[in-house]
């Protein structure tokens, strides 16, 4: 069996995120820049599969900065197989379209058996990327599963809301949540392989594409003024009614 | 003016959706709205749904920003080739263009997008546009060409609640956190949510606890609301759980540990012990 998992390189959600306010784009520099958790996950339903089959190959995928290759690394030191990074110039500042394109590219070179995604980055939060690679390769989407039963032939899994069993034959694509099992670390082993194994540096022109043309463009920034502390009291029995005093004031209540 | 194609999503008994209205409204204020559905999963619907813009090149075609619409609105996009926006809050014309509003980072950014190139697809975020009246959509036929579909097996319908607010739009929000203890505990923020007409949401780690379902969970994972006044009981504030609730209007933090983080950005924070200050709150109301 043969499975790609799309991640991508974002930054850490424990640390400050800020979009540049010239561009619109996410400041890569503001933060460190992390695998996303929701594709560690993604990650791991496939890792699992190849405990129990060693056959089973688990590549991981990215379009992404020079430096998102160290979130394929750690893609590897956790157990992936091989990794393949899409990195131009030319693709900076992808909207949705241009990166579902660009990862469908990727997937149409292999054939896979499943392609696994977290259902929304924890960035952009978009979450309309794996539907559209689903789209462009003719694929099923199975989606937003907090719970995922893969097999070599078959898929099936939870959504939460509202509660719903979805199951589809494979090739499928799969998207897992925030709820779907936590992913493991790497182990000395992993991290020591990792560096052997193969990681394709690719072009757009490697991928056959060659329009680039972007279809949705950011017009303005601008960043919220940082919310100050009000007051801090201690409780002493009075409390409650200071908070309420304090709502009706505000004529919030 | 130009027509705005909308998709109307119904609920599991045939019944419209409350985002239909909600898009109805967004609709209006852009152009003429035209209400559309269809029948089958998403695939299906994608496929009939991109026929209707290829034939009618509306302005915009407006989704509901759920699972269901977001899924629909990418393969519409990655079908026909056109731009698609997601998750605005608001919706503007600039000459003959649609722009779409976002906010970013838990409301840390404000953006605002435009297509390049014509008849973009665009999700809408539930709940900030108020509702109007009802659409009464047309069912778009079925096309052949559709992407096959997952199997829906079984499918619960949503509990709805009806004595509470929807928490997405509500006026009022009492949300509690692992400071609430347990799930039996966990009475005490709806009963102060009733005394104030509030919904009910919870931090992630009450989620994550087994105290409330997932569908309470306010943050960068779950619902992001912006209320007139938001109530946190025994949360300490991470920044994924302020990411869905910062933009409040105001916030009122009960927390026993002075070192909250949820202090910072409060406007009222209480160091105490939330089971003896909401009772006091609830007592304070009735004066």
């Amino acid at each position: 069996m043969k499975i790609l998992v799309l991640v991508k390189e974002v930054p850490d959600t424990y640390g400050e995120r800020r979009l540049d306010l010239e561009t619109g784009y996410l400041d890569r520099d503001s933060g460190e820049q992390v695998v996303d958790e929701i594709d560690e996950r993604a990650l791991e339903v496939a890792l699992q599969i190849k405990d129990e089959d060693k056959s089973t190959e688990v590549v991981v995928a990215t379009l992404g900065p020079a430096s998102a290759k160290d979130a394929l690394r750690k893609c590897l030191s956790m157990g992936a197989d091989r990794a393949i990074h899409v990195v131009d110039d030319a693709l900076a500042g992808s909207d949705v379209l241009r990166t579902a394109q660009t990862l469908a590219a990727v997937a149409r070179r292999e054939t896979f058996d499943a392609i696994i995604a977290g259902n929304e980055s924890t960035d952009g939060r978009s979450g309309v990327v794996p539907a559209m690679v689903a789209e462009l390769l003719g694929l099923p989407l199975v989606g937003s599963l907090s719970s995922v039963e893969l097999t070599s032939t078959s898929v099936r899994g939870v959504q939460s809301t509202p509660t719903a069993t979805l199951s589809s034959p494979l090739p499928a694509v799969i998207t897992i949540t925030e709820k779907s099992a936590e992913a493991r670390f790497p182990n000395f082993k992993g991290i020591m392989t990792a560096k052997r194994k193969p990681l394709d540096a690719l072009t757009q022109a490697d991928l056959g594409l060659t329009e680039t043309t972007v279809t949705s463009e950011v017009l303005s920034v601008s960043e919220r003024p940082a919310r100050a502390a009000g007051s801090v009291i201690t409780d002493e029995g009075d409390a409650g009614a200071k908070i309420v005093a304090f709502l009706r004031e505000r004529k919030a209540i | 003016m130009a027509n705005v194609l909308f998709y109307v999503e119904k609920n599991t008994d045939g019944s419209l959706a409350a985002s239909a209205a909600e898009l109805l409204a967004a609709a209006s204020g852009i152009g003429t709205p035209v209400a559309v559905t269809a029948a089958g999963g998403p695939a299906s619907a994608a496929a009939a749904l991109a026929v209707a813009v290829a034939e009618q090149a509306p302005i915009a075609t407006l989704l509901p920003n759920t699972i269901l619409g977001r899924e629909i609105a990418g393969r519409v996009a990655a079908r026909l080739g056109v731009p698609v926006l997601v998750d605005a809050v608001d919706l503007g014309v600039d000459g003959d263009r649609v722009v779409a509003t976002h906010s970013v980072f838990g409301g840390n950014f404000t953006t605002t997008s435009a297509a390049v190139g014509a008849n973009p697809v665009i999700t809408v975020r539930e709940g900030a546009f108020a509702a109007g009246e009802a659409p009464t959509p047309t069912e778009l036929a079925p096309v052949a060409d559709a992407s096959p579909e997952a199997t829906v097996e079984s499918i619960e319908p949503a509990v709805v609640d009806s004595s509470r607010p929807d928490l997405k739009t509500a006026r009022i929000v009492v949300s509690g956190g692992r400071g609430v203890g347990s799930k039996e505990n966990f009475a005490i923020v709806e009963q102060l949510a009733d005394a104030l007409g509030a919904a009910v949401g919870a931090s992630r780690a009450a989620v994550d606890a087994g105290y409330v379902p997932q569908s309470y969970q306010v943050g960068q994972t779950g619902v992001t609301v912006s209320p007139d006044v938001y109530i946190a009981l025994g949360i300490s504030g991470a920044i994924q759980h302020r990411a869905g609730m910062q933009t409040a209007k105001t916030i009122i933090a009960i927390n026993k540990d002075a070192d909250a983080p949820l202090f910072e950005i409060a406007d009222l924070g209480v160091v105490g012990d939330l089971f003896e200050v909401v009772p006091q709150i609830i007592d304070a109301l009735k004066k």
